[in-house]
């Protein structure tokens, strides 16, 4: 069994002083989205932490995933991938090809068996045994299953590996799934979103390096560190909700000022991400903050929940039609019920004899 | 079935047999005893019929003066509830955008503020009227298994959709999906309960002002 | 494609004010802070406030620092990227901000204590740098 060495050595390698290693550590502590307080504790965890080597798997996927990782600014990717993991494979970052990559991917699996961290972005076709989706003409079912076994843990990084995302929306031809549906043994950690905020990626990994211990989940298998509230429950915007005041349309008075965008189909209430306050491209803005309501990419079934611009409280099937279809079938009843019971009515009145006399002796 | 495809469901299906079932309940309940119609008569009338009907839909809303104090807190938190019920309902901008979604046209909303008092107010007049209900020996008494249904499904809406607005309590998703679902129940409740009144008390006041216009016999 | 006659300049759009553009942050954080300090005085336990995980508006951040003000001290340090920390016009708040080597802000804190503790030199570049102290003594002196 290989062992890597701890951080600390690698970074006394590098002539970085105790000074900056607390620094780092309280950006770490910030990146987690934990107290800043926890920074004295994350350094000595983080002292004795074995850089841990970290397989990525790319199944079914656009590759959103990486490129929002790519732009991670805190820590910068560099940094992640050579101080704090050792990626041993992922098949668009990585410079190996052809049957080097996939050789490096069975080394590290054998090498860090049991020990290695499994990340995976991309749903699993499971249709006619997986075919959909081939890497080095081997089923992504079949890869899963078999890079699984050795991990420690297993990250699914987006949509798509967490819930199934787009491959996985109606009517799912290739029977996709998330990683949940197929691994039952192995602690997974959904990092849900379309795609999923770089610095939580980041995030999470380092919670796992530092403490070596998955983070609190939520009931979806999402950490609560930054997935704990809803994008509305952190709203700068919030205001407005409580107030009543709504952007009506995305040029309106109200959307120059700013107003809640809910009536334009915004998905925050519902939807559990730390966009409103970690934000995107290094902290520039999120979705709100440019004028655009929250789709809810980072739930199950967002690509399935009805248009991304109907508002939460408006139906999202046809409603007139169907009512008014029971309007005429309710009068035609009406009509035709009185029919009959006025006919009843007259017939019994016709069919009524006269009592006499002669009936009651 | 996870909570999103839950709320879907009851966003598009469920609303859909509920309105339905509402729409075409409601429909029948009104028409039925209208169309079944009244013995013919052959009696000439001294007043008329219509004029005093329609003027007994409108004043069967006044509240009596000479009610007892009893009376009277059944009358004032009656209106209380129905005003807020009908403010909170026509007039909160959420439930707007949902009848636009119906109709296609929406109109303009109140003010949170003025919501937020109508929806206090009227789940204060529902709970001071099933405290009156269990306390008052006499309607105690006329009370049955349906009246208490209908309170419940009629308090349950006003109950979920403020801690909807507050969130209080739960997610928001699960507070939406308690919010709709109640108020699909009770759409579907309304036909087959006494809370069908409120269509059929407006035939039922123009029957009794119609007869009293009528002024004469009929045979 | 644009409309013919459509300018971007034509579209108006609001400025926010600086002045009025505050959603409530800045207030909460203020009571926050005197809360800390109060504590910090009468109690000694030093506190820590991440800027990073609250949801300030477009203009609360720099309305923050308009209201914190600058003190006595401002220290620079250069540890894997710069970090500017300053005492604020209130002694024992201070505000750190620490950036990478690419200037991305990685950390954003306001501290509350006498001094932040990463300004300390730390016993271990101590020992390293005594190393390389004595390394640098000539040889034939003796100490």
């Amino acid at each position: 069994m290989k062992e890597h060495e701890t951080l600390e050595e690698r970074l006394t390698q590098q002539g970085i002083s105790r000074r900056s290693f607390l620094k780092f550590c309280t950006a770490m502590a910030s990146l987690m989205a934990l107290p800043p307080s926890t920074a004295t504790a994350i350094a000595a965890a983080l002292s004795q932490a074995k850089r841990p080597s970290v397989i990525w798997l790319s199944f079914q996927e656009c590759t959103g995933c990486t490129e929002s990782l790519t732009r991670s600014h805190s820590p910068t990717l560099e940094s992640l991938i050579f101080d704090m993991i050792s990626l041993d494979y992922h098949h668009t970052l990585q410079a190996a090809s052809g049957f080097a990559a996939e050789k490096s991917r069975d080394d590290a699996m054998r090498d860090y068996y049991g020990k290695y961290l499994l990340i995976v972005d991309g749903s699993i076709p499971t249709k006619d045994n997986g075919i959909y989706s081939t890497i080095a003409g081997r089923t992504n079912l079949d890869m899963l299953h078999e890079a699984a076994k050795g991990a420690a843990a297993i990250v699914a990084v987006g949509t798509c590996s967490s819930f199934g995302g787009l491959p996985m929306a109606h009517p799912n031809p290739t029977g996709a799934v998330p990683v949940s549906a197929l691994i039952k043994d192995k602690p997974i950690i959904n990092i849900s979103g379309c795609p999923p905020i770089p610095a939580v990626i980041t995030g999470v990994l380092a919670q796992y390096l530092t403490f070596g211990s998955l983070p609190d989940l939520d009931e979806l298998g999402r950490p609560k560190s930054f997935y704990g509230e809803t994008i509305h429950d952190r709203c700068y915007r919030r205001p407005f909700y409580d107030q009543g005041k709504f952007a009506k349309t995305f040029d309106d008075e109200g959307a120059r000022n700013g107003w809640c965008l809910y009536e334009l189909g915004c998905k925050g209430p519902t939807t559990h991400n730390a966009c409103a306050t970690t934000k995107w491209n290094g902290g520039t803005s999120f979705p709100i903050e440019s004028g655009h309501g929250c789709l809810g990419c980072s739930e199950p079934n967002f690509w399935d929940g009805g248009s991304f611009y109907t508002p939460l409280a408006a139906p999202t099937a046809d409603i007139s039609t169907i009512a008014a279809t029971a309007a005429v079938i309710g009068a035609g009843a009406a009509i035709a019920l009185s029919v009959t019971d006025r006919n009843r009515k007259k017939n019994a009145q016709q069919a009524h004899e006269k009592l006499t006399v002669k009936d009651l002796t | 079935m996870n909570p999103e495809e839950l709320l879907y469901w009851l966003r598009g299906t469920g609303l859909q047999i509920a309105a339905s079932v509402f729409v075409l309940g409601m429909i029948y309940r009104v028409l039925y005893p209208l169309l079944l119609g009244r013995k013919k008569n052959l009696a000439e009338p001294r007043g008329t019929e219509w004029g005093p009907g329609l003027r007994t839909i409108w004043r069967r809303s006044y509240a009596l003066p000479e009610l007892s104090p009893r009376g009277k807190l059944t009358v004032i938190a009656g209106y209380i509830f129905h005003l807020g019920f009908f403010i909170t309902l026509f007039f909160l901008s959420q439930h707007i955008v949902m009848f636009r979604g119906i109709l296609g046209f929406g109109w303009l909303a109140l003010p949170r503020s003025v919501i937020d008092i109508s929806a206090i107010l009227a789940l204060a007049a529902l709970v001071a009227l099933l405290v009156h209900r269990f306390m008052d020996p006499v309607k105690r008494m006329l009370s049955g298994f349906e009246d208490y249904l209908s309170w419940l499904l009629t308090f349950l809406p006003l109950l979920t959709g403020f801690m909807l607005l507050r969130q209080i309590g739960f997610d928001y998703i699960y507070l939406l999906i308690m919010h709709i679902s109640s108020i699909e129940l009770l759409l579907i409740a309304i036909p087959f309960t006494k809370l069908a009144h409120m269509l059929t008390t407006f035939s039922a006041r123009w029957y009794n002002g119609a007869m009293a216009g009528y002024k004469g016999v009929k045979a | 494609m644009s409309l013919p006659g459509v300018r971007l300049r034509d579209i108006s759009i609001k400025v926010e004010n600086n002045d009025t553009s505050s959603i409530g942050n800045i207030s909460a954080l203020m009571v926050e802070i005197a809360t800390l300090l109060e504590k910090f005085i009468a109690t000694g336990a030093t506190a820590q406030i991440d800027l990073k995980s609250l949801p300030l508006g477009q203009h609360e951040y720099v309305m923050l620092r308009d209201t914190l003000g600058s003190g006595e001290v401002s220290a620079r340090l250069d540890a894997i990227g710069l970090s500017e920390i300053n005492e604020t016009k209130y002694p024992g708040v201070w505000w750190a901000t620490h950036h990478n080597i690419e200037g991305d802000i990685v950390a954003d804190l306001i501290e509350i204590t006498n001094c932040p503790a990463i300004l300390a030199s730390q016993p271990q570049d101590m020992k390293k740098g005594l190393q390389n102290l004595q390394a640098a003594i000539p040889s034939d002196i003796n100490y």
